[in-house]
């Protein structure tokens, strides 16, 4: 039997697969039942009563299965009056009447019930010109009400959720879309509904409020303006926004954006961004985003940002000209060409980083660049065994497995938990590898738990165990693996919690290998919906591989004969003096305790935002503008290259780092400055091998997608979600075209030190110099906390809930101590902190509060 | 987290086992529970929603949630004794209405209303599956019918005595829960 | 000589009692349906003696017992016994005095379809009269009647008590079924029926009260001398909750087809109407089916006795008002109840009752207009066929059928508009 069906719709014939709902097979043809409870993304409910249709089926004789006629020979139907087209699924043969008087009557009617609680103050609601409830209205509503005014309900209209999310009572409509979502999609359900019947109203006990990562997305599914977002209440009328696509730059997930931005006088009349919002890309975010991608921009408006380029003077930094402090800058690199290295931040772009690496190795004729720091080894092993071109997490089902190792992606890519999370709902077999709990465990099928001590050993048992078959009583490491070996389809996420560098490199390889294992007799790695996936510190850090900015590879993962100082190299060579020049972008290694300060530098050029702490011991400094001013491209965990746009006009003297880069190269007698980013990318996609034939018109197309939502539909639209400025472009791994060899993996000595080994817990909400100036965010920044195991708390003599400080290799902590059982004996965690701990374990003593 | 307090938790912890025991999701507990806490606690303060939620791995959300549904949970402290009234029709066609407000004069408050003393709220409710013995009410869920002004006095009079004596009898509540002792 | 079927105990003192129930006769039919008959044959019992739901849909028991997938490996019994209908008491009646013909008729169900697991779902407001209830499933498991091998048979089951908290709307199967899962006790919209998803997403019968205790005589009598009884659509006999302006208020058990004049009048039954009033109209069904006037007197108490009158029997919850009862009051205080009670969860009866709410106030305190009462009907209608519930569905009859057969009495209320 066929999993299609046909059926027809006001006469129109529509097939579509068994299980669709009504409302969804009528949107197909475009065919617009309205809704409001309803939405694609969640489980229906019928309760607003907002799509009733009259449904018919076709009738047939008990015995003979022979159709029933009526009198002119024409099949007859049964109706069983107005039913939700939201909780009905298609069947054969069963005809749809959404056209009728009977249907117009019926949503007239439901719409004034809504109405009678509504406070209409349309005019200065957030929602009003893209609200389902407003176009509703005038569609389907009668122009006057008979509900007597004096009779509504009054509600209160300004009750913060919590700190992010504001509740306005009398425009909620009790679709419970909200609440659904908190409960059913993110299992956060820290909001509900309060009272019955017409009291019926949304309240929260969660301490602190609305106590979820997810919040901001509940204002953009309501169908009316209940909630707000609390930067954007009132901030702006909807029609007066424009939509200017972004991509977030939090995470490697690589979250589609929308930024609504107003021209305003407070800003000379310049653009400003009112909000952000999710944009559709089924393959990446669908339409979601977490609360750090909705509310963190704010730094791109403080009042800190670097206006002009800054030059020492006699010891102050003064403001100076563009032509003097590159020029500057020039002879400065010209004279130390050889001592010279380079640091560079991954959040910075593709064309940014690029760049960075050829003005180095094109005209200093020196590979002396790096990250500032790098917490996570394998990008070479993700360039083969990466999760295939065209894969899509929401492709995976039962018979499928996902592998989820060193990493608590609910705080490092809170999309990607989303999305496993959903996926294991769906059956996919999910396997947890970590050294602690973490939020996605409850959805796992198996979790191990490794010690940071020697965080190899499980999974590399869990791999080779995967080669064998096994079969009879299973321990849960042998069933894990044995899971992992069925599955139809294998995705593997890999993070460093508890790993050094080194031992995340043998990580990747081991992975690496699992994925080189045949299933039947076809290697995964290289087939769609399998592959790995690194969950790399920051959004672009897979673009810095791509490019090139890497000591020991060129562009395009070029293997180079002689490989150039390594962060760690650079930074000693700073102290020790055989560095002497040193070009800082993005990133700011003397705030993040990486580099003890300028040292015996002789030049320090820093290209920012802020004034860091790196930016105030250097000589020159060059102010950069944020993501959100220019164009340029990021690339996803994934590997998916996304395209960013310019949304808002460049803060002061403010330049694109890729330009300030290509200008200064071009000092050197470099080429000329590409006049837009577009080239260079261009240029760069020539040099990187996996972005061949990569342009930016190639990265602005986009196909229809499904669910249909964010159009100006009266189906579920009403929310900036529409895609209309790319998908991206996926590159293909190298298992796609290739066979490959398995990897020889390097034993890590796992460190013998004493004491206890510090583990840095993730959290979404750290201190960043990025984050940390979000206002809004600031109330829920994660606070330094510390876990330990009962025995070592004894030893430290720490209790539950002390607030205590640490020396930690010289560095003094102090942070809430917590003796939870999250920690294993002779482990610590640390969250909260900007202290990145090293994965030596330490000596760690207790130090007076004043000592502190 | 709220403090976590766990007082119900230990001076029943028999009986929420046994109850607990009777449901394959412990989240059908929380009833049972939340009666048990009212009846500790005399409403449903956001502690008891807390403790409520602890001991079920809930979040306290949901506890409030259930608690603004039912008309049997107080989200706000109520007398001592709660007098609930059924002014429903079956009950109204016989004197209920009347009756009501006889019972609120006699105590001197509003319907929905607590004496000064704290020793007795007054609710009219709706019907109680008692209409052929109307009037009537519920005091504390105990069922008190076919009144009239003399037995309501002698009520009233009974329960400020008992009030009085500091020995109060076994509410309902603790009665029923008592049939959860000898662990199902 | 015993009278009654089902309110036994008004023949056998203490009959709550398990030693008296099973001195006459008690659990027999259990042990005769676990030792001597299948399944199979217990449905076909209770389907050939056409035990119609008394909970008041009047859907036939055998029929919803046999929906239960044979197959399914866990399945439940449910007793609804939430019982907060206006005007209805009989469920209470006979649990607090009979308990074990409920259970016993439970257990058979359970038994019927291979539930392992019965629950008893009491209104929060009836946790004073289910003492004798948590008596019985002691004793019945200190017996061993309860838990492994009843009767030393394969039939395995528990029996459990659990009270909700004050909501109307529970007593609807699906929310009911919600809310003993503990979460908020609104319905879901069916399909899925429990028989398929039900209690935790499994299989599930659930019953009224009444219905379960019909099936113990109808297991030791046989489905002939049940059907011989009552109406032929409406076989069997009838708890009727009499209450309002009558001499003798109660429960009484008939037998289907008795006339609601004899109810009224008979002296073993209402014995006339109170202080020898006239009679005005009669609500049949609490508050959820519409008012009747004197024309319906002789028709008979059975689920079809009230189709020519655009009635219904439901769940026998007769309200009688005499010649003095304001019929818009009486209509005010319906809708209070149904906007007291509507769970909120569909547009149409949360906010359909709220408005007729205020609209009937509106009009019964005397600040209306014709204009009021025009829109009060067209709201009712509004309502009409649209409600995820039937809930929402009860809430319009007390207005349409009140404005039906006493407009008057609403035009007297409305000032003519100027
Ligand atoms: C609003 C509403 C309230 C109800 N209340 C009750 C009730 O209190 N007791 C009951 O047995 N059935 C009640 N029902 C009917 C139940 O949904 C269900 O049909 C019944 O329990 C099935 O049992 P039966 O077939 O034995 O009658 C109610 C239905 C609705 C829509
Ligand atoms: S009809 Fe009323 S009670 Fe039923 S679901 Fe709708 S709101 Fe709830
Ligand atoms: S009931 Fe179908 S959309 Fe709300």
């Amino acid at each position: 039997m066929s999993d299609q069906v046909t059926l027809s719709i006001d006469g129109v014939e529509v097939t579509v697969p068994k299980g669709t709902l009504v409302v969804d097979a009528a949107k197909r043809i475009g065919n617009d039942i309205p809704v409001f409870c309803y939405h694609p993304k969640m489980d229906p409910v019928g309760m607003c009563r907002m799509c009733l249709v009259r449904i018919g089926i076709p009738m047939f004789e008990r015995g003979t299965g022979e159709p029933v006629l009526d009198e002119d020979g024409k099949q007859k139907y049964m109706f069983r009056g107005l039913q939700t087209g939201c909780t009905v699924q298609v069947s054969e043969g069963m005809v749809v009447e959404s056209n009728t008087e009977v249907v117009e009557k019926a949503r007239g009617d439901v719409i004034e019930f809504l109405l009678t609680s509504h406070p209409l103050d349309c005019p200065i609601c957030d929602k009003g010109g893209e609200c389902p409830l407003q176009n509703l209205t005038m569609r389907h509503g009668e122009g006057t009400s008979r509900f007597d005014f004096s009779d509504k309900l009054k509600g209160d209209k300004h009750v913060p959720l919590g700190d992010l999310i504001f509740l306005d009572r009398e425009r909620c409509i009790q679709c419970a879309r909200c609440t659904r979502f908190q409960a059913e999609v993110v299992d956060d359900p820290v909001i509900a509904f309060h009272n019955r019947g017409r009291r019926l109203e949304i309240t929260t006990l969660s301490d602190p409020g609305f106590d979820s990562y997810w919040s901001g997305n509940t204002t953009d599914i309501c169908p009316v303006g209940a909630l707000t977002t609390s930067d954007f209440r009132f901030g702006a009328r909807p029609w007066e926004l424009k939509p200017s696509a972004s991509i977030c730059p939090h995470c490697p997930v690589g979250c589609n954006l929308t930024f609504s931005t107003r021209r305003e006088a407070k800003a000379g009349g310049k653009q400003v961004i009112k909000r952000v919002m999710p944009r559709q890309n089924e393959a990446v975010n669908e339409i979601w985003i977490c609360d750090k991608g909705r509310f963190a921009y704010h730094f791109v408006e403080d009042g800190e940002r670097l206006q002009t380029p800054l030059i020492r003077k006699n010891g102050e930094l003064v403001e100076a000209s563009w032509d003097e402090a590159l020029a500057l800058v020039a002879e400065k690199l010209k004279a130390h060409k050889a001592t010279a290295a380079g640091i560079a931040g991954d959040r910075l772009s593709n064309e940014d980083l690029y760049q960075f690496q050829a003005l180095f190795r094109e005209q200093l004729g020196n590979g002396n660049i790096d990250l500032a720091q790098r917490r996570l080894a394998g990008g070479d092993v993700v360039a083969q065994v990466g999760i295939a071109k065209g894969s899509n997490l929401l492709d995976l089902g039962a018979g499928d497995a996902i592998l989820v190792v060193a990493s608590d992606l609910h705080e490092e890519a809170p999309v990607w938990w989303l999305r496993v999370k959903q996926a294991a709902e769906r059956g996919v077999t999910l396997v947890v590898v970590n050294p602690r709990e973490t939020r996605l465990d409850a959805y796992a099928a198996h979790t191990l738990l490794y010690h940071p001590r020697k965080p190899l050993e499980t999974v590399k048992q869990l791999v080779d165990t995967a080669k064998v078959e096994l079969d009879g009583e299973l321990d849960g490491l042998q069933a894990a693996a044995q899971a992992l070996a069925e599955a139809n389809n294998l995705v593997a996420f890999y993070g460093y919690e508890g790993l050094s560098y080194e031992e995340t490199d043998s990580l990747a390889r081991l992975l690496g290998n699992l994925l080189l294992m045949k299933k039947g007799d076809a290697v995964r790695a290289g087939q769609k919906n399998n592959g790995l996936v690194p969950v790399w510190p920051r959004n672009n850090t897979q673009g810095a591989w791509d490019v090139g900015l890497h000591p020991a590879y060129g562009p395009g993962y070029k293997k180079l004969a002689k490989a150039g100082l390594a962060a760690e190299g650079i930074y000693a060579g700073v102290a020790g003096g055989t560095v002497k020049a040193l070009y800082v972008a993005g990133s700011d290694p003397i705030g993040d305790g990486l580099l003890a300060g300028r040292g015996n530098l002789e030049f320090l050029v820093v290209q920012e935002l802020f004034l860091t702490a790196t930016a105030q011991a250097a000589d020159v400094v060059l102010p950069a503008q944020s993501w959100a001013e220019r164009e340029g491209t990021y690339t996803s965990g994934e590997r998916r290259v996304q395209r960013f746009y310019p949304s808002i006009a460049a803060v002061g003297q403010s330049r694109a780092d890729w330009q300030i880069l290509a200008q200064v190269t071009e000092q050197l007698g470099g080429e000329k400055v590409p006049f837009a980013a577009s080239i260079l990318f261009t240029q760069l996609a020539k040099k990187v091998a996996p972005y061949k034939g990569m342009d930016y018109r190639g990265l602005a197309k986009v196909e229809k997608q499904w669910p249909d939502v964010g159009g100006d539909d009266l189906y579920y639209g009403g929310n900036a979600y529409n895609n209309g400025s790319g998908l991206g472009v996926q590159w293909a791994a190298e298992a796609e075209s290739k066979s490959l060899e398995a990897y020889k993996v390097s034993d890590v000595e796992a460190n013998k030190g004493k004491g206890i080994q510090l583990v840095s817990a993730p959290a979404l909400y750290r201190t960043g110099s990025l984050v940390d100036r979000s206002s809004v965010l600031a109330p829920r920044m994660a606070q330094p906390e510390i876990s330990f195991h009962a025995n070592d708390a004894q030893l430290l003599a720490v209790e539950d809930g002390d607030r205590i400080s640490l020396r930690v290799n010289g560095q003094v902590l102090t942070a809430t101590a917590h003796v939870n059982g999250q920690a294993q004996a002779g482990v610590a965690f640390l969250r909260g902190t900007a202290y990145q701990p090293t994965a030596v374990p330490q000596r760690i003593e207790k130090v007076s509060e004043k000592e502190a | 987290m709220y403090g976590a307090r766990t007082l119900i938790a230990e001076k029943y912890a028999e009986e929420i086992k046994t109850i607990l025991g009777r449901y394959p999701n412990s989240k059908s507990a929380i009833l049972p529970l939340m009666h048990l806490a009212q009846n500790e606690y005399g409403f449903m303060s956001k502690e008891a929603m807390q403790e409520v939620a602890d001991i079920l791995g809930l979040d306290p959300t949901h506890v409030l949630s259930i608690a603004g549904f039912y008309t049997l949970f107080y989200e706000e402290p109520v007398g001592k004794y709660v007098l609930e009234i059924c002014t429903d029709l079956a009950c109204a066609l016989r004197g209920g209405d009347e009756f009501l407000h006889m019972a609120c004069d006699k105590l001197g408050v509003e319907p929905e209303g607590t004496t000064e003393d704290g020793m007795f709220s007054v609710k009219h409710v709706m019907c109680l599956g008692a209409c052929d013995k109307a009037p009537m009410l519920q005091c504390n869920l105990k069922f008190e019918e076919n009144l009239d002004e003399e037995k309501f006095d002698a009520l009233i009079a009974r329960l400020r005595e008992e009030a009085a004596s500091g020995k109060r009898a076994p509410t309902v509540v603790e009665k029923i829960t008592s049939y959860a002792k000898d662990g199902e | 000589m015993e009278k009654h079927i089902l309110l036994r105990h008004r023949d056998v003192e203490n009959i709550h009692q398990l030693d008296v129930y099973l001195e006459h006769g008690g659990y027999e039919a259990l042990k005769k349906c676990v030792t001597e008959y299948t399944p199979a044959e217990v449905i076909d019992i209770i389907k050939a003696a056409n035990i119609r739901g008394r909970g008041g849909a009047g859907f036939p028991a055998g029929i919803k017992w046999s929906f239960i997938p044979k197959q399914a490996p866990v399945k439940y019994v449910v007793i609804n016994a939430d019982e907060s209908e206006t005007g209805t008491f009989k469920d209470r009646e006979l649990l607090t005095f009979n308990p074990h013909q409920v259970i016993e008729g439970a257990l058979i169900a359970a038994y019927a379809i291979g539930a392992e697991t019965v629950y008893c779902y009491y209104r929060g407001e009836f946790m004073d009269i289910g003492y004798n209830c948590e008596q019985a499933v002691l004793d019945l498991r200190e017996r061993g009647m309860l838990g492994d091998n009843i009767f030393g048979s394969e039939f395995s089951c528990e029996f459990h008590n659990h009270y909700g908290a004050g909501a109307y709307i529970c007593g609807e199967e699906t929310a009911l079924l919600q809310s003993l899962e503990g979460n908020l006790g609104q319905p879901w919209s069916k399909p899925p029926f429990p028989a398929v998803e039900g209690l935790y997403s499994k299989p599930t019968v659930v019953n009224n009260v009444e219905t379960l205790a019909n099936v113990p005589p109808v297991i030791m009598n046989g489905a002939e001398w049940y059907t011989d009884m009552g109406t032929e659509k409406s076989p069997g006999v009838k708890v009727v909750c009499l209450s309002g302006h009558v001499k003798k208020p109660g429960n009484y058990e008939v037998i289907m087809g008795m006339s609601y004049r004899d109810l009224i009048y008979g002296e073993d039954y209402g014995g006339g109407m109170l202080g020898d009033r006239a009679f005005k109209a009669m609500l049949p069904s609490g508050g959820s089916g519409p008012v009747v006037t004197a024309e319906a007197l002789d028709a008979p108490i059975a689920f079809e006795g009230l189709d020519a009158h655009g009635s219904l029997m439901g769940s026998a919850s007769v309200i009688i008002m005499d010649e003095t009862t304001d019929m818009v009051w009486a209509a005010m205080k319906m809708i209070e109840f149904f906007k007291h009670e509507s769970c909120g969860k569909c547009t149409p009866c949360r906010e359909g009752t709220f408005w007729m709410n205020k609209l009937l106030h509106r009009i019964y305190e005397g600040h209306g207009t014709a204009e009021d009462i025009k829109v009060l009907e067209d709201v009712a209608k509004q309502i009409k066929g649209k409600c995820l519930c039937a809930l929402g569905e009860f809430a319009i009859s007390p207005v349409l059928s009140t404005i039906a057969h006493f407009l008057d009495e609403y035009k007297a209320k409305v000032q003519v508009p100027a």
